[in-house]
């Protein structure tokens, strides 16, 4: 019973330091706060106890100044703690340039992982130390969470659309990957490992896992498998070449970015948002496509930046 | 300190005021706040759905534009003019009330009642069935496909929720009518005794003011007027 | 005694005006009706610790000791619901809320008699229809029936528990409608707002929010069952709806669903303070305006339930800020509460033991709070134990203690009779000490990292676990112990006379039971609340 018992969670990630360390500074404004009320009522409870039936108290209407001393010190505590927090949380949000972007699909009740080079693993995640790992997540079904404690990161997988979330691991070994949002009947079954490793050994993983083609040569094929090249490439629909993380103007007057959620709902639902200058007539492939098929193609049409566009026109 | 009429076992100075109540003044107020408040609650359920309205509305404008012009207007039209007519039908009726005017009232009344179920009729007959055979009911019947039928398949459902719902005031609100007519036929109502004719007059304007609302987004955006 | 006692037999009062079944079914007497829901909620409350009692045996062994996680998954959703929305919502407002509004401010009844035996019998009807749901069945999406598990995927009772909730929720309106409108018309002669016992400011700023919250959960509620039926996508992404749009919907009621549960036991605590400390609230104003604010700042803050639900970080980041700030008139009312005990004249019956141990607990359950307003940590203790333990603290801690407080403090006004106070205290005690040892050790276990609504856990989760299951058992013992002499008070407990604690108050001037009409006049007030200092002042 007593194995592995320890009243805190192991520390694996850049990220978890910073989060302990607001989390330290909380328990101490918890703890004094709890020790003032305690010790005062205590204090109050037995210097002011009731001595003989005919005892007067004596009566006090209030203080200003007092109930301005607490009001305005825990309004200055918790701006503090807000501005700490907030802080800490945005620089959390935000993942390195250089990460290694993997893919994540939750559905009930298990994660597929995709890595760029195509390796596929089932509630298992090998990743190498000490490099930041960008997730791309979404579900197939209903809401699920990806949660990893050791590294404090948590972000729902929700259907329809993409969340990510980022972490660079720090130490190496298996920690648990836990899905935090109730998803039905499996629930507490959907977990998994994530298991950090050295670099060489993630490259030995790596090279030694079933060798499919990476996600980009994957994108690819299904990319001229669905006939996306017999409009996108010859003009009759908006080319890809160069256009991820560019503005967009629509049809409808909209002007977006093109990123993961647009081009997978584009795919899915097309007639939703026209690019301006072309007609509504993409058929949806919804139905025709998996969540973890989207992913590779939303990746292969990431990879055309212009040179390689026009080699493979 | 003059004391208030003090006991349950009194007999009451007038049979129009409950036992709780000190006076008929004090009874009148507590009535029309209560109506307002039960007013206030609506608000908070309509708002509910209008919320979710003008999210998707943002999210699919296409899609709730080409849906809002399967919609017809005339009928939309003459059925908020009934509702109208219904409002002041009812506001004359509230009138005859506190008037003691029995048969002004169960005449006003009885019109209020036609016209509130002219509107459910026009509704059902008109353009709810209209629509299950279009196949514009999402869930029963929705055959429409076209480039923009998954969003137009959402402005559905906030159509028939919203109108349904809103028809289901309605039936309620003829119902509570029925009653005042009998109540009113009885002559129970008078200068002293009107507060529930005023009651079901606040909630039957309320929901023609809901129509009001609905009317224009349901069946008058993408530029159609 | 035994005089007492015949005197009590012989007095016509509200509980033997007249007798049987019918009597009670059809009464529109509010302190009746108070007893009705005491009654049932009572029923519900137990049904809910039972589901408990079965999860915390279960959660003893890793694996799970006792039940398939389908079945476990059942038993915390009908835990959730029953307890949420049929024991905490209504206990404090629709049982000492009914018994104590139109006492406190000198009137006969509330304003709508037969819209509040209505709301009883909606309240059952709901009730009865989750029940079935729950049992028959079961229902397992959770208390939030989060989309699209709820309306796409699972097979239970969704249906008809979501239509039983639907149904409660027009209870609850009824009651807070009923309480407002008797707040505003029906105060006796002199009785000022700023006289008004801070159990009244309580009770007008929760039916505020049953209000103008709970038809926005009636709606919601309404869409996932038309979406679930009809199988359109309106919080279902696969047709097009949004799934965080049912978050939003719903923690725009349920978030401040939480201060109807917390917002009266503050009132209680604010009554009691002041009887056993013989003394006035400390700040009065700031204790009746902090009510007001806390109810207008919980519409505010729902988003911090969905920090990581993928909802954009700039609303997380309004949301925090408003978080935190909900947090400061809770502080001062604690302060305000501490202060009041300062030279103060104070005795330790049992109500005011519970009402100490609620400020303990308060104060833990709203600190940690912080944790969860907090953006940075939130993403680690979200949908934890941690959680679990934070609104257990708060709901369990706070309004259940001061439920069983107000229980006791009015018990001899309610029944005419005195329950054994060294018992009382006792249980007080029990419950206090088995309260943290259940729900101390799950604040560990979420910031472990244990997620909640698991069935089967990791190893390492075990201790812990063993510990809260542990202290459940002392827990159980502790809420077991009043029913038991608060039952055989009613028959054989000694006479309580009119005011037992020497309290202030209108409700304390009248005799126990009251009469139906609960004044022999109706009273005139000349003087504050809690005017304890002023000996013999008030005016019969």
């Amino acid at each position: 019973m007593w194995q592995g018992f320890s009243i805190r969670p192991e520390q694996a990630s850049t990220i978890a330091q910073g989060v302990d360390y607001l989390y330290y500074f909380l328990t101490a404004i918890d703890l004094f706060f709890t020790a003032i009320i305690f010790l005062a009522i205590f204090y109050f409870a037995v210097r002011y106890r009731r001595r003989s039936e005919e005892e007067h108290a004596e009566q006090i209407e209030g203080n200003i100044p007092l109930e301005l001393a607490w009001t305005l010190i825990p309004l200055g505590l918790v701006t503090v703690v807000f501005l700490w927090g907030t802080s800490l949380f945005i620089r959390n949000s935000r993942p390195p340039a250089a990460s290694t972007e993997i893919f994540v699909v939750g559905k009930q009740w298990m994660w597929k992982l995709q890595h760029p080079e195509g390796v596929e693993e089932i509630n298992e995640l090998h990743v190498p130390v000490n490099r930041p790992i960008k997730l791309t997540m979404t579900s197939e079904d209903v809401i699920h969470d990806f949660s990893v404690p050791a590294f404090r990161i948590k972000k729902d997988v929700v259907p329809g659309m993409y969340t990510t979330l980022w972490f660079q691991a720090t130490k190496t070994g298996s920690f648990h990957l836990f899905c935090d949002q109730y998803c039905g009947t499996n629930h507490s079954l959907m977990k998994g490992e994530v298991v950090v490793m050295e670099p060489t050994a993630y490259e030995q993983w790596l090279s030694g896992g079933i060798r499919g083609e990476s996600m980009v040569q994957a994108g690819a094929k299904l990319y001229e498998q669905l006939a996306c090249i017999t409009c996108h490439g010859t003009g009759k629909g908006p080319s890809f070449v160069g256009i991820y993380g560019k503005p967009v103007k629509l049809t409808n007057g909209q002007t977006l970015t093109v990123d993961d959620d647009y081009l997978r709902h584009c795919i899915l639902y097309p007639s939703d948002r026209v690019v301006e200058g072309y007609r509504p007539i993409m058929p949806t492939f919804k139905g025709q496509i998996t969540e973890e098929q989207l992913l590779q193609v939303i990746a292969y049409i990431k990879s055309l930046t212009p040179q390689e566009g026009k080699a493979t026109k | 300190m003059a004391r208030r009429r003090p006991t349950l076992a009194d007999p009451h100075a007038s049979s129009a005021l409950a036992h709780q109540f000190e006076d008929l003044g004090q009874q009148h107020e507590s009535a029309s706040l209560g109506m307002w408040i039960f007013l206030a609650t609506e608000v908070m359920f309509f708002g509910g759905l209008f919320a979710g309205y003008t999210i998707y509305r943002n999210m699919y404008t296409a899609g709730f534009v080409a849906g809002s012009h399967e919609l017809n207007v005339t009928i939309g039209a003459i059925n908020t003019a009934v509702l109208i007519c219904s409002s002041l039908t009812m506001a004359l009726a509230v009138r005859a009330a506190q008037l003691g005017k029995r048969i002004p009232l169960v005449t006003l009344l009885i019109a209020t009642i036609l016209l509130g179920l002219a509107f459910v009729i026009i509704k059902l007959t008109l353009e709810w069935r209209h629509d299950y055979l279009e196949g514009l009911v999402p869930g029963l019947n929705f055959t429409f496909a076209g480039p923009n039928a998954r969003s137009m398949e959402l402005f559905f459902c906030f159509y028939f929720v919203m109108t349904g719902v809103h028809a289901l005031h309605m039936v309620v609100g003829v119902g509570v009518l029925f009653w005042l007519v009998v109540q009113a036929w009885k002559g129970r109502f008078g200068p002293e005794r009107f507060n529930f004719v005023e009651g079901a007059g606040l909630y039957w304007h309320f929901v023609d003011i809901i129509w009001i609302f609905l009317f224009p987004l349901l069946y008058l955006i993408g530029g159609r007027y | 005694m035994a005089t007492a006692a015949v005197e009590l037999d012989t007095r016509v009062h509200y509980l033997n005006a007249n007798y049987g079944i019918k009597s009670w079914l059809l009464t529109t007497d509010h302190k009746r009706i108070a007893i009705l829901y005491m009654a049932s909620i009572t029923f519900f409350f137990l049904i809910g610790g039972l589901a408990a009692t079965l999860i915390r045996i279960h959660l003893i062994e890793p694996n799970g000791a006792v039940f398939e996680p389908g079945t476990y998954n059942k038993l915390f959703s009908m835990h959730g619901i029953v307890m949420v929305f049929f024991f905490l919502i209504p206990s404090i407002p629709a049982v000492l809320g009914n018994f104590l509004v139109p006492m406190m401010i000198g009137a006969r009844d509330l304003a709508f008699p037969k819209l509040n035996l209505l709301s009883w019998y909606v309240f059952m009807a709901g009730g009865i229809l989750v029940l079935y749901s729950v049992i028959w069945g079961g229902v397992d999406t959770g208390w939030t029936f989060y989309t699209p598990l709820s309306t796409s995927y699972v097979n239970s009772n969704v249906l008809s528990a979501a239509f039983g909730v639907f149904i409660a929720g027009f209870s609850s309106i009824l009651t807070g409608l009923n309480f407002v409108v008797t707040i505003h018309k029906m105060r006796a002669p002199g009785m000022t707002w700023f006289r008004m016992p801070l159990f009244l400011w309580a009770m007008y700023a929760t039916s505020i929010i049953q209000i103008l919250g709970t038809p926005v959960v009636a709606i919601t509620l309404v869409l996932v069952a038309v979406e679930r039926m009809f199988h359109v996508g309106i919080f279902d992404p696969a047709v097009g709806g949004d799934p965080i749009l049912f978050q939003h919907l719903f923690w725009f009621y349920s978030h401040p669903a939480v201060y109807i549960m917390i917002l009266p036991s503050m009132g209680v605590v604010s009554e009691l303070i002041t009887c056993f400390a013989k003394k006035r609230i400390f700040g009065y104003s700031f204790v009746a305006f902090s009510s007001v604010a806390i109810a207008v700042i919980s519409f505010l803050v729902w988003g911090h339930h969905m920090f990581v639900s993928g909802q954009s970080i700039y609303a997380g980041i309004i949301f925090s800020a408003l978080s935190f700030l909900v947090a400061i008139p809770s502080a001062i009312k604690v302060f305000n509460w501490t202060a009041t005990l300062y030279k103060g004249s104070i005795s330790y019956q049992a109500p005011m033991l519970y009402a100490m141990g609620f400020i303990g607990l308060f104060t833990m359950g709203g600190l940690t709070g912080l944790f969860l307003a907090t953006l940075a940590t939130d993403t680690h203790l979200h949908d934890t134990y941690f959680v679990v333990g934070h609104f257990h603290y708060i709901m369990v801690g706070g309004a259940v203690m001061g439920y069983l407080g107000g229980i006791h403090f009015w018990w001899p006004k309610i029944t005419g009779r005195l329950y054994p106070d060294g018992w009382a205290r006792l249980a007080a005690a029990i419950v206090f000490i088995g309260f943290n040892l259940t729900f101390f050790p799950q604040y560990m276990l979420g910031y472990l990292g244990m997620p909640r609504r698991y069935a089967i856990y990791s190893p390492e989760f075990q201790v812990l676990n063993v510990m809260s299951s542990a202290g459940a058992s002392i827990l159980a013992v502790g809420y077991a112990i009043p029913l038991v002499y608060l039952i055989w008070s009613m028959r054989y407990g000694p006479e309580a006379g009119p005011n037992p604690w020497g309290a202030k108050g209108l409700e304390w001037e009248t005799p126990s039971p009251p009469p139906t009409e609960n004044f022999e006049e109706i009273p005139v007030v000349s003087e504050e609340a809690y005017a304890y200092g002023a000996k013999e002042a008030h005016v019969g």
